[in-house]
């Protein structure tokens, strides 16, 4: 009885229903049947065409021709220890170009320890951290850096470009927005691609424009609240810039942090083990309190002269990278020896803290002296021991520039000074930075040798130039 | 954890340790459950300096280490499951013998062993299921296995309501964003803390075919730890010491130092500034030539080899093919180089066949089907965490059809796999300039640090002046450069002795050995037989815990890996075998881990046993 019920009923609604709107309906459904088995159908190819396109297809070559004359091929040898002096490509050469800032490299005290360590420990560690590659080098290493730098934890990578690298996306992830410096160095650029967060980049130094940044930011928050709930922001800055050689106006940015709700990450690579009174790094030489900063990281092969480098915060904050740092995991730990070399560097920094005064005060000097350049233009903080030097007369475009520039620190290194012009992979840095000659200060040098260098550098860059 | 059996009987355990001259006999009572106060055990190892024997078997270095090791501290509590003690049919087999093992390390016995090689009848893909294992997991362990993580979370959630979490606080960031994920932390305090002690434990020692374990004890159940001075040494097989390089004496520590005097320890610029030394041209020299390739290139650091260069080889438009179960760092590497990437089932061939050709025939969707620039196939020799082997004779046949190029990471297989220690390349036969990109790390067969890519010249050149590493990066440190040159070159053989053959050869025999053994057991293991890297399933979470802390108390060190790690199902031990490893320490270690085996339920397989000893 319900089936022919129901069956009266259908056929009543198709007797009611208007044509046209019959007709429309059936084309849908064709239309969506079709649909379907199209889609499903796919643009398919028989098994001749797939044959065919896999026998045509070339591919480009793996990797492109290298120009036989490319700078980065160019590269020198050196033939002895480096320290104050250095041979380089068979000419003895006083050393303006490793980053040796403290002589630590000639220190025959650190090497000893080092040797004592190999002996027990031997080279390698043959383990990630987590799987018997912990020392208690390394363990001491964390717990004295952290106590020098008066924060809870340390942690210990086992290469400095991987420090910051691996740190920015422990914490910065998608969605998230990190301001940074337009002149960061490119470790930093590597962990910021890592972490796939938005990355808005400000002008150099400029902390007015950073704020204009945060008050549009702001204006976007406002307009989607429930994103900005979620959005973590971030503020990348160096303590002393690797491609300017100049400090941070970190009182600002702090002030900024405070204001906009910013976690400030401060890569102190150049910083730590030069500035301030007991080489604490920029917090200490501009009063910072160092809780105002979120983390510090900082490479291991400058001021220390081993490998590595570190991250230091608070408990909170640092420990996190155990479980995310991915260049902490996912590496074997740094060698015993070279943990050693940092222990005893820091043992060196508490014991004598004259050392960062003479480095400071020899790195005022040089910047006195070099600021009398006809040809080059000095840039970086007076108290930076890291200064580039630019030609004074702009040219055409960097690539000109750099050929100069390569010529003047040839004749440099033919002549006695070892001096180098510093190496970037132009077309991968996110903007093309300037060529320069990167002069980096060692506390050893004499004020005389320093004039010496001088004068050879004015007299080769005013023929070249 | 199950009932612990207190009341099972302590046994005696005993090392003995010889030069040949006379033994010394020293033991450490160990009863289950507790560790006896003030019980100690004096442990004498007599050293002899490196001597070559004259029938030019392998030098072995013996410790002299007169060492009072106090075992006061309960720092590791043994877990058992079912009652009884641990049961050795004699007193001899719950020991080894170095000295017994310089025995069996004569000539006689390596002309028995006979490298693992294609017999030439089956075919490249029947032989590898033959030597494969991936035993599935039975279902009622299945079962147990998410039960019991399921527990676990449920357990910590409730313990996360109602106790407030003894962890550090963010102070004065009030009103900002979170810093972290919810569960990332909620899974780092409730459930990783459990087993917290499990892993980044302290050595202090060389991480040798033996360790030294930083006793540690935790008060407030894994947030903390705290050292109680003592020492526990262990059986090491854990580390990545495939060759047994890690050593602090012989030939490698003593050059490397001399190398550090002559010419410090590091050179504080990278390579392309002023860090280039005639020591970094000889090692890439010496690299190429062990590759069997042109020219390489080397590194300060492995995982950044792979995060580093990876980049410089990719662009956007081009295509990776990666096996799902790759290294955190090839993963990071094509992130950063922003080429799409397709994954493909681990080691099967069928799929990364499918993936290779949809990628030929339908193009980029992203750039409307328009041919990829390059096609770029990702492998590891030997994975890491699966113990399997890349198989590259099918692979090698794959990319000449589809024309893509293959990157072969040996991280661990350089040095430990071939009859010349030369990897994966080696171990089939193959030709080196069939792979297009060789990469592999000195950090673990070579007992150094950092890594290398070798393959043409065109292609190292193009590193040269592309690779981010090397433009940025620190040059590699003197003693680290050294130690990598001479155990390479004791390898290939260059030093003028056989020592480099012979632990080739001792490695995969204690390989072979045993993953047999282990299969005689009745456990299930993963991977290939002839991978050092040998991962013996436990499945559940509680179990990987159990088993470290147990066979701890037995001195012997292994590692763990558990989610997220691993897949949730497939927590596991993982053993990395060495060459520095005699049959004894093998044997003793196999019988502890028979013993624990049974104990705690871990003889999973199915597979028909093996009645018959096993020869060595």
């Amino acid at each position: 009885m319900i089936g022919i019920q129901l069956f009266n009923e259908i056929g009543s609604i198709f007797r009611n229903t208007p044509t046209f709107a019959l007709v429309l309906e059936t084309l849908l459904l064709i239309t969506v049947v079709w649909l379907l088995l199209h889609k499903r159908g796919g643009r398919r190819l028989t098994k001749e065409q797939q044959e065919y396109l896999i026998d045509q297809y070339e591919p480009e070559p793996l990797v492109g021709e290298t120009d036989p004359e490319h700078p980065l091929l160019r590269t020198r040898l050196v033939q002895s220890k480096v320290g104050k002096r250095v041979v380089v490509d068979g000419h003895d050469c006083l050393n303006l170009a490793s980053h040796n800032y403290l002589g630590f490299l000639e220190d025959n005290e650190i090497l000893e320890e080092a040797c004592k360590c190999l002996r027990k420990y031997g080279v390698g560690s043959c383990g990630p951290r987590g799987f018997y590659g912990t020392m208690d080098v390394h363990l001491d290493l964390e717990d004295r850096l952290a106590n020098f730098m008066g924060l809870e934890e340390a942690i210990v990578y086992s290469y400095g470009f991987s420090t910051v690298a691996s740190a920015i996306p422990a914490y910065a992830k998608r969605g998230d927005i990190i301001f940074v410096d337009e002149d960061v160095n490119f470790s930093i650029q590597k962990g910021l691609d890592a972490s796939r967060s938005t990355i808005v980049y400000f002008k150099h130094n400029d902390a007015k424009d950073l704020e204009r940044l945060l008050q549009e930011q702001e204006k976007r928050d406002i307009k989607n609240p429930k994103k900005a709930q979620k959005t973590r922001r971030f503020l990348v800055v160096e303590g002393i810039y690797m491609n300017t050689g100049e400090l941070c106006p970190l009182p600002e940015l702090v002030a900024l942090r405070k204001q906009y709700k910013l976690r400030l990450f401060l890569d102190e690579t150049i910083s730590f083990g030069t500035l301030g009174s007991h080489g604490r790094g920029i917090t200490e030489y501009l009063n910072v309190d160092r809780d105002e900063i979120d983390l510090i990281s900082a490479g291991m092969e400058g001021s220390m002269a081993t490998i590595g480098g570190f991250c230091v915060g608070s408990h909170f904050i640092a420990e996190h990278q155990r479980l995310s740092g991915l260049g902490y995991i996912f590496s074997a730990s740094l060698p015993p020896m070279l943990t050693q070399a940092a222990i005893s560097a820091l043992d060196r920094f508490e014991r004598e803290p004259q050392i960062f005064e003479q480095l400071q005060t020899l790195s005022q000097f040089v910047h006195n002296q070099f600021q009398g350049f006809t040809k080059l233009q000095l840039r970086g903080d007076k108290l930076s021991p890291v200064k580039h030097l630019y030609v004074a007369q702009a040219r055409d475009n960097f690539e000109t520039e750099a050929k100069l520039l390569a010529k003047v620190a040839d004749k440099c290194i033919e002549k006695g000074v070892a001096v180098v012009q510093a190496a970037y992979l132009q077309d991968r840095e996110h903007k093309p930075v300037r060529p320069s000659l990167r002069i980096a200060v060692n506390r050893l040098l004499t004020n005389d040798e320093v004039l010496e260098a001088f004068k050879l550098i004015e007299s080769v860059s005013s023929e070249v130039l | 954890m199950g009932n612990l059996d207190d009341a099972s009987a302590g046994f005696e355990q005993s090392y003995v340790h010889s030069n040949g001259n006379g033994s010394v006999k020293s033991s450490t009572p160990i009863s289950n459950g507790h560790i006896p106060n003030h019980t100690t055990f004096v442990e004498q190892r007599q050293k002899s300096d490196e001597q070559q024997q004259q029938n030019g078997e392998e030098t072995e270095e013996q410790l002299l280490r007169l060492k009072e090791l106090k075992f006061s501290a309960p720092a590791y509590t043994e877990i058992r499951t079912r009652s009884g003690g641990l049961n050795f049919k004699n007193a001899e087999e719950g020991s080894y013998h170095p000295a017994n093992g310089h025995v069996e390390k004569s000539g006689k016995r390596s002309d028995k062993f006979k490298p693992s090689q294609a017999d030439g009848i089956l075919s490249a893909e029947q032989e590898h299921y033959q030597k494969t294992s991936f035993e599935d997991v039975p279902l009622h362990t299945a079962c147990l296995t998410y039960l019991g993580f399921y527990l676990l979370m449920i357990l910590g959630y409730i313990n996360q309501l109602l106790f407030v979490p003894k962890v550090a606080t963010e102070k004065a960031r009030d009103g900002y964003v979170t810093l972290y994920d919810a569960f990332e932390s909620f899974y780092s305090r409730y459930v990783y803390r459990r087993v917290r002690d499990c892993w980044n434990r302290p050595i202090c020692s060389v991480p040798g075919d033996e360790l030294i374990l930083k006793d540690r004890v935790t008060d407030d159940y894994g947030w903390s730890f705290r050292f109680t001075g003592t020492e526990t040494r262990c059986l090491n097989l854990g580390s990545y010491n495939y060759l047994g390089f890690a050593s602090a004496t012989g030939r490698c520590a003593d050059e490397s130092e001399q190398r550090a005097r002559e010419k410090g320890l590091a050179y504080c610029s990278s390579r392309c500034e002023l860090g280039n030394t005639q020591l970094h041209i000889d090692l890439e020299r010496l690299t190429a030539r062990y590759c069997g390739v042109e020219d390489a290139i080397v590194f300060g650091m492995g995982f950044a080899t792979n995060a580093l260069n990876l980049p410089a080889l990719l662009g956007p438009k081009c295509l990776v093919v990666s096996d799902e179960k790759n290294h955190a760092s090839i993963i990071l590497g094509l992130r950063l180089s922003g080429a799409t990437t397709k994954v493909f089932k681990h080691n099967s061939m069928k799929d990364l066949e499918r993936v290779l050709r949809n990628g030929v025939c339908y193009g980029n969707p992203k750039d409307g089907g328009k041919p990829y620039k390059k096609i770029l196939i990702c492998v590891e020799g030997i994975f890491s965490m699966e113990g399997s082997i890349v198989r590259l004779p099918e692979i090698i046949a794959l990319k000449k059809k589809y024309k893509a190029y293959l990157y072969l990471d040996e991280a661990h297989s350089v040095g430990s796999m071939g009859p010349n220690g030369r990897g994966v390349v080696d171990y089939f036969k193959a030709d080196p300039k069939d792979v297009d990109i060789l990469m592999g790390t000195f950090t673990k067969s070579f007992g150094s640090a950092g890594g290398y890519i070798a393959g043409t010249k065109k292609l190292i050149d193009y590193l040269r002046a592309n690779s981010h590493a090397h433009c940025y990066a620190g040059s590699i440190s003197p003693p680290i450069v050294q130690q990598i040159y001479t155990s390479m070159s004791i390898i290939m053989g260059d030093d003028g002795t056989n020592t480099g053959r012979n632990k080739i050869q001792q490695l995969a025999r204690n390989t072979r050995y045993f993953r047999r053994r282990l299969a005689q057991i009745g456990v299930i293991t993963y991977g290939h037989e002839d991978s050092p890297v040998v991962p013996m399933l436990v499945y559940l979470f509680s179990k990987i815990g159990a088993v470290i802390r147990t066979l701890t108390t037995r001195h012997i060190a292994v590692v763990g890996a558990g989610f997220p790690a691993t897949p949730i199902m497939e927590g596991r031990i993982r053993f990395c075998l060495s060459a520095a490893h005699t049959k004894e320490q093998l044997d003793y270690a196999l019988d502890v881990i028979d013993d624990v085996s049974e104990n705690l339920g871990l003889k999973y397989s199915r597979k028909p046993r093996d009645p018959n000893p096993i020869e060595y």
